[in-house]
């Protein structure tokens, strides 16, 4: 292979929580597809461990977070923990969905990449992955 | 090269078209209704086809429900917040569960960790349903109650616990959504496959029209079809072809027609585009009035009626600037008003952060009194009748809809069409145009992608209470302790029998309900003989 050729940036968007709003991760998924990247839609009801093993299993850079269910406070902070265990340290996390600005501050504190709430463009979040994973 | 003037240069720009992308002319005169035949496609109200509204003197008889969707944390917690609602003049209870409710668990499941009250009252057996309705006379209200794959378990807990005050079955009113076609297409809390599912629901169907006559055994739902992102035409098409699918459903089941059709009915979303969604209301009577006349030969006027509930956009509402939605609320409001609904939920200010406050979901039945009390516009029924654009845009939203029947009819019904993933990817198509539209500036969102301010006006938000969870285990624990478990083991064996057959359902469940069976404990016995429901991945 061509020392040059790039690797695809690979992204797991994943759905913790019982929530089915499924709208904004479909988007985000389909919007890195068109930016070029590999995207695994983890579908709904994901529990922390069977996303932290999709992560693993797929090799992916980043894991994207979406609950409206407000669990986040509870989820995030296991995902992260077996991020943690599984040895994942390169696997960026970012997030979006209803996450109050109070806790916008803690999630950012444990791990998470960035947070972005309703209204972030589609673009500010393609340009936030690019830059954001490890170099490939 | 032609200059054009400023203004023309400003129409180009601008895309004249609703919300949901379809196109609005400059002027709308005569001639956009050739064809049109008042008193075929109009009527008067309270006739056939219904166009103008269900009722012939509508809100001089009765003003709508005014109906606030309202559940957070435990049992006691909700039994306040209605309560407190009622005095405020509210005229009807609606409840909102939990996450680990809607999807059958109790709240020690493992899937309930961190979500138990949280975006709804937490209901694990009758005792909960008890101290929800402490102090409210089950026959003196009417309550609504959204939930769909555990709907028969929830409301057979309704029916016992109004048992156990002393009412009688014949004077309870009130809604169970009970939609679960809608569930695989946008919402998603399914528990059991498509087909077993249809069968629990005709068994609410026959048990219903037998000993709970006056109460909505389904509120065919098109809300979360449109806050999943499609435009109002897939709205209005998915939410009365699921309609067919109910009324077909129940006649293979044996029932005739006219025994279950009265109580089917409606729930719309009321987004902003005010006109597109006073059509989509008025074409959704006239459609469903010919369906059931036409199609389902129905007799009783009563199957012809398509009466709805209304709720205004979620999704519509923005966290930037979060005042603005006051505003919004008040216009879709005032749109399903005109639309001719019978009921009507308004969303508060804050609903895009957290469940509401008590200050903000004031503010938001006020917004419905002043409407009914102020405005006026109560005073006559259908003002908008005869108006060239509306007129237009009902045509039209009729005909598109009439479309999608005739495609979804060609792949055999809806429940094929899910199976298929048809419907859920139409609103996936919608939804991603809807947004790049949005992105790039073609639908303007004040706050969001134009007139943008720095500094948010910050709101108090409701924070639920983190004991809930421990609480509601402790109480099960405690539950499955005291009762006669040989009693619950033994109702529920009888339930997986009748799952296993083709007996009605409801006579079992009211037994496991009345022996303290938990929700988690009769969802898993049907588990075991349904299986669960795998969606395709479509993304």
């Amino acid at each position: 292979m061509n020392a040059m050729s790039e690797r695809k940036i690979r992204v797991l968007i994943a759905k913790p929580g019982l929530d089915g709003h499924d709208r904004g991760a479909k988007v985000i998924a389909r919007a890195l597809r068109d930016a070029g990247m590999e995207v695994i839609y983890t579908g709904l009801r994901q529990t922390p461990e069977q996303i932290v093993n999709a992560a693993l299993q797929e090799d992916v850079d980043a894991i994207g977070l979406s609950i409206l269910s407000g669990a986040h406070m509870h989820l995030f902070p296991r995902i992260i923990e077996l991020k943690r265990e599984k040895r994942l340290d390169d696997v960026m996390i970012f997030a979006g969905g209803i996450i109050p600005d109070a806790d916008i501050a803690r999630l950012k504190e444990i791990g998470v990449a960035e947070i972005f709430p309703p209204g972030s463009s589609l673009e500010e979040i393609v340009s936030f992955v690019k830059a954001n994973i490890r170099a490939v | 090269m032609k200059t054009l003037h400023k203004e023309e240069a400003e129409e180009k720009k601008r895309s004249f078209s609703t919300v949901s992308g379809h196109p609005i002319k400059e002027l709308y005169t005569q001639s956009d209704l050739a064809g049109f035949n008042p008193e075929r496609d109009l009527g008067r109200p309270g006739e056939f086809p219904f166009t103008r509204g269900v009722y012939n003197n509508m809100y001089r008889g009765r003003l709508w429900t005014m109906r606030q969707f309202a559940g957070y944390g435990s049992a006691q917690d909700t039994n306040r917040r209605f309560k407190y609602l009622l005095e405020q003049g509210q005229t009807g209870l609606s409840v909102a569960f939990d996450y680990p409710t809607l999807f059958g668990y109790d709240s020690d499941h493992p899937f309930s960790y961190g979500e138990v009250g949280r975006c709804g009252v937490a209901i694990d057996s009758l005792d909960d349903m008890e101290t929800l309705f402490d102090g409210i006379r089950l026959d003196q209200v009417t309550t609504s109650m959204t939930t769909n794959a555990p709907a028969a378990m929830i409301w057979g807990m309704y029916l016992v616990t109004a048992e156990k005050q002393g009412a009688r079955w014949t004077d309870l009113a009130g809604t169970i959504q009970n939609d679960i076609l809608k569930e695989y297409i946008a919402q998603k809390t399914f528990i059991y496959p498509p087909r077993p599912s249809m069968r629990i629901i005709t068994d609410i169907f026959a048990f219903a029209s037998r000993h709970v006559p006056r109460w909505n055994t389904i509120s065919i739902s098109g809300y979360h079809i449109r806050e999943a992102g499609s435009t109002a035409i897939q709205e209005l098409a998915f939410t009365l072809r699921d309609g067919i699918e109910y009324v077909d459903y129940g006649i293979q089941a044996g029932l005739k027609v006219d025994e279950f059709a009265p109580r089917l009915s409606f729930f719309f979303d009321v987004h902003n585009d005010f006109f597109e969604e006073i059509a989509k209301l008025r074409a959704s009577r006239r459609i469903w009035a010919r369906v059931m006349k036409e199609r389902f030969g129905a007799r009783d006027p009563r199957s012809l009626l398509c009466r709805i509930h209304c709720q205004t956009a979620g999704v519509s509402l923005t966290a930037q600037q979060p005042y603005n939605n006051v505003v919004r609320v008040a216009l879709q409001a005032l749109a399903a008003v005109l639309g001719g609904t019978q009921s009507l939920h308004t969303n508060s200010l804050d609903e895009t952060l957290a469940l509401p406050t008590e200050k903000a979901v004031t503010l938001a039945l006020r917004t419905q009194q002043i409407i009914a009390w102020e405005s006026g516009v109560p005073n006559t029924v259908d003002p908008l009748a005869g108006c060239y654009f509306v007129e237009t845009l009902t045509n039209e939203m009729e005909g598109a809809c009439l479309e999608y029947f005739d495609r979804i009819d060609a792949m055999g019904g809806m429940v094929p069409a899910i199976e298929r993933g048809y419907p859920q990817r139409e609103i996936q198509e919608a939804s991603y145009g809807h947004i790049r539209a949005v992105e790039n500036k073609g639908k303007i969102i004040v706050g969001v992608n134009d007139f943008v301010a720095e500094g948010q006006s910050p709101v108090d938000l409701l924070v639920i209470d983190e004991e809930v969870q421990r609480r509601q285990c402790e109480k099960l624990r405690q539950l499955r302790a005291q009762r006669d478990n040989a009693v619950v083991e033994k109702n529920l064996a009888s339930l997986k029998r009748a799952a296993e057959g083709t007996d009605n359902l409801m006579p079992p469940l009211l037994d496991c309900i009345r022996s303290y069976a938990t929700l988690g404990e009769m969802c898993d016995a049907l588990r075991v003989v349904f299986g669960e429901y795998q969606e395709p991945n479509i993304y």
